[in-house]
């Protein structure tokens, strides 16, 4: 994903010259082309993520369009004031996308997961938040970021992350989830690397006479709410997959939509980290199957969820 | 209401002397805002007053009949707090109508106890929140200089501010990035919310830390508006290098029992103060006739 975004900045900047890039000292030489050629436009402020989120705001109300760039939990929980103040009260064109959603940076430990992120980013008013499921929805995330006037946050795994070649022939709206599978037993709504994940659990599932339906919900906020109440309509049974915590984030905001608008009786989980950080190390893929959101674990939950059994 | 643009023509022409007595004008416009509105930060704009009157009428590029002028100089009042101060001195400058002051924290208006960007004319950018403006003065410097852009950023920083591990943050990169279009000011009086600044969190050696970061640094009375405006009207002292102007004042300068003491941050005068505020304010304003 992180490439796909550096190519899409990379080709935007390319169209348009009021496009920065702002970089709080990562990644090498993955800016190497934006670098030589538009130097002027790619700015490297050092280990100091609040300083580049004022600039960026200065560099908006000077008519530029930046996107700003680091490791997610830094991105936006260490200058969430300046992101508050600076940018969401002001209302202003900055673009911020986080590196590492969720466990990208599993070895690395607690520190650099961004399991509060999505919460933390939705709270804030003005602000648009984007979690893209694979490589493509990434590059049409960050162009699509451009044309919209406001601030924005794009939360970007990292690299490796298979195409869901799923959605392809779909046009990528901001707002507008996308059903990647018709099902009519339940569905199961995920967002950024979990649609994955959730495809693979249809698939195991659908084999197990269940016939799940899957929507990526790329766009976190604004919510797609006529998705989910036609979801709820005609499956009655919601259950949200995130590389989040459970509280604040997909599952929540699916949660007010179907709590507040909704008229059916709804079966209802969220599955995502239970208020809890990561206690060992580990590859991404370990650590989701220790904590119980790997596709054997969550085909596990959804089914018996769904045949009435206790879920754990 | 609508803020109105006031149609008078430009003060350039204005002596020491009538600015001077403008100083006498705004603080005691400052006292009747915070009281009328019943809060709002006193002492922290009156040390302000004379460095905003030296910007807006000795110094700054700016045009009241258009606010958004790109050329223009952009102010910046980073110590959000001492918004009395810049909002009297719009309006002395022709950016507001004096009675668009009269809205100060009252209901429903958008001239609040910390300035808002886009609710209020010449009001660059909204501050409140300590530490955020020099950052946001970088992001419009770096932009003037590349489209090459003449203008200057100006930024007003408070002491007790510079305690915001985010001004040194942005002090580092505006010498990284050779900002001599760029200029901060520090309101260095000497006090903050709860006491004396040398007793809570010291700055000193207040000029050598911004030489050390790479600034250029000049110290002025800053109550002394021909001393500020000269000083201010030489920058930059240093090509390729942003320049910091020390601003030596007394925190609620010109009412001689709010002049350093630290109870006066954000308290209101009563009646009684207020009247003996007046009369000091007046005893000075007729001693200049």
């Amino acid at each position: 994903m992180r490439n796909a975004f550096i190519k899409a900045v990379y080709e935007q900047a390319g169209k348009d010259n009021r496009v920065y890039m702002l970089n709080a000292d990562i990644g090498v030489f993955v800016f190497d082309d934006f670098k030589r050629d538009f130097p002027k436009r790619y700015i490297n402020l050092g280990v100091a993520e609040a300083n580049m989120i004022g600039v960026a705001a200065g560099l908006v109300l000077s008519g530029k369009v930046p996107f700003v760039y680091t490791i997610a939990p830094f991105v936006t929980m260490r200058c969430l004031e300046q992101i508050r103040v600076d940018v969401c009260l002001q209302n202003l064109n900055v673009k911020i996308v986080g590196v590492g959603a969720g466990l990208a940076y599993g070895v690395l430990g607690p520190t650099h997961h961004a399991i509060e992120d999505i919460a933390i980013m939705r709270a804030l008013p003005n602000i648009t938040v984007i979690s893209p499921g694979d490589p493509w929805e990434a590059y049409e995330a960050t162009k699509a970021s451009v044309r919209h006037e406001g601030p924005v946050y794009i939360r970007l795994a990292k690299s490796g992350e298979p195409s869901l070649v799923e959605h392809r022939h779909n046009a990528f709206q901001i707002g507008k989830g996308v059903t990647l599978r018709e099902g009519k037993d339940a569905t199961l709504i995920a967002t950024g690397c979990m649609v994955k994940n959730a495809l693979c659990v249809a698939q195991k599932l659908f084999c197990e006479g269940i016939n799940l339906r899957v929507i990526n919900m790329h766009t976190i906020k604004p919510i797609d709410h006529d998705i989910i109440l036609e979801s709820a309509r005609d499956t009655g049974a919601i259950f949200t997959m995130e590389e989040h915590s459970v509280i604040g984030g997909l599952g929540s905001a699916v949660a007010e939509v179907l709590a507040e608008e909704s008229t059916e009786k709804v079966q209802f989980l969220r599955i995502g980290f239970k208020d809890t950080f990561c206690e060992v190390v580990g590859s991404r893929e370990y650590l989701l199957a220790k904590h119980g959101l790997d596709v054997p674990s969550v085909s596990k939950m959804v089914a018996n969820s769904l045949r009435g059994s206790p879920v754990q | 209401m609508t803020l109105h643009l006031d149609k008078k023509p430009l003060e350039q022409d204005l002596t020491v002397v009538d600015l001077k007595k403008l100083a006498y004008r705004m603080r005691r416009q400052i006292i009747d805002m915070a009281v009328s509105a019943g809060g709002g930060h006193i002492a922290p704009a009156l040390s302000a007053v004379e460095i905003l009157i030296s910007l807006y009428f000795r110094v700054l590029r700016i045009n009241p009949e258009d606010p958004q002028w790109p050329e223009r100089d952009r102010f910046i009042l980073s110590k959000g707090h001492g918004c009395c101060a810049l909002y009297a001195v719009l309006a002395e400058r022709g950016f507001l109508h004096r009675d668009a002051l009269k809205t100060f924290c009252q209901d429903g208006h958008a001239m609040g106890g910390h300035p808002e960007y886009g609710k209020i004319p010449g009001v660059e950018t909204s501050t409140g929140s300590l530490g955020h403006g020099l950052s946001i003065a970088i992001g419009i410097s770096l932009a003037a200089k590349n489209d090459g852009n003449t203008c200057r950023s100006f930024v007003l920083l408070g002491d007790g501010e510079c305690n915001e591990g985010s001004v040194w943050e942005a002090a580092m990169s505006a010498s990284q990035f050779q900002l001599d279009n760029l200029v901060a000011i520090v309101d260095y009086n000497k006090l903050l919310a709860t006491g004396f600044i040398k007793d809570v969190m010291a700055l000193e050696p207040f000029a050598m830390k911004w030489k050390s970061f790479g600034w250029e640094v000049r110290e002025v009375n800053g109550h002394d508006i021909n001393e500020v405006s000269r000083t201010l009207n030489e920058v930059p002292f240093a090509e390729k290098r942003p320049s910091v102007v020390i601003a030596h004042t007394v925190k609620g300068k010109g009412v001689s029992y709010m002049e350093n003491n630290p109870v006066w941050h954000y308290r209101l005068p009563n009646k009684e103060e207020l009247l003996q505020a007046y009369k000091e304010l007046n005893e000075g304003l007729q001693s200049l006739t």
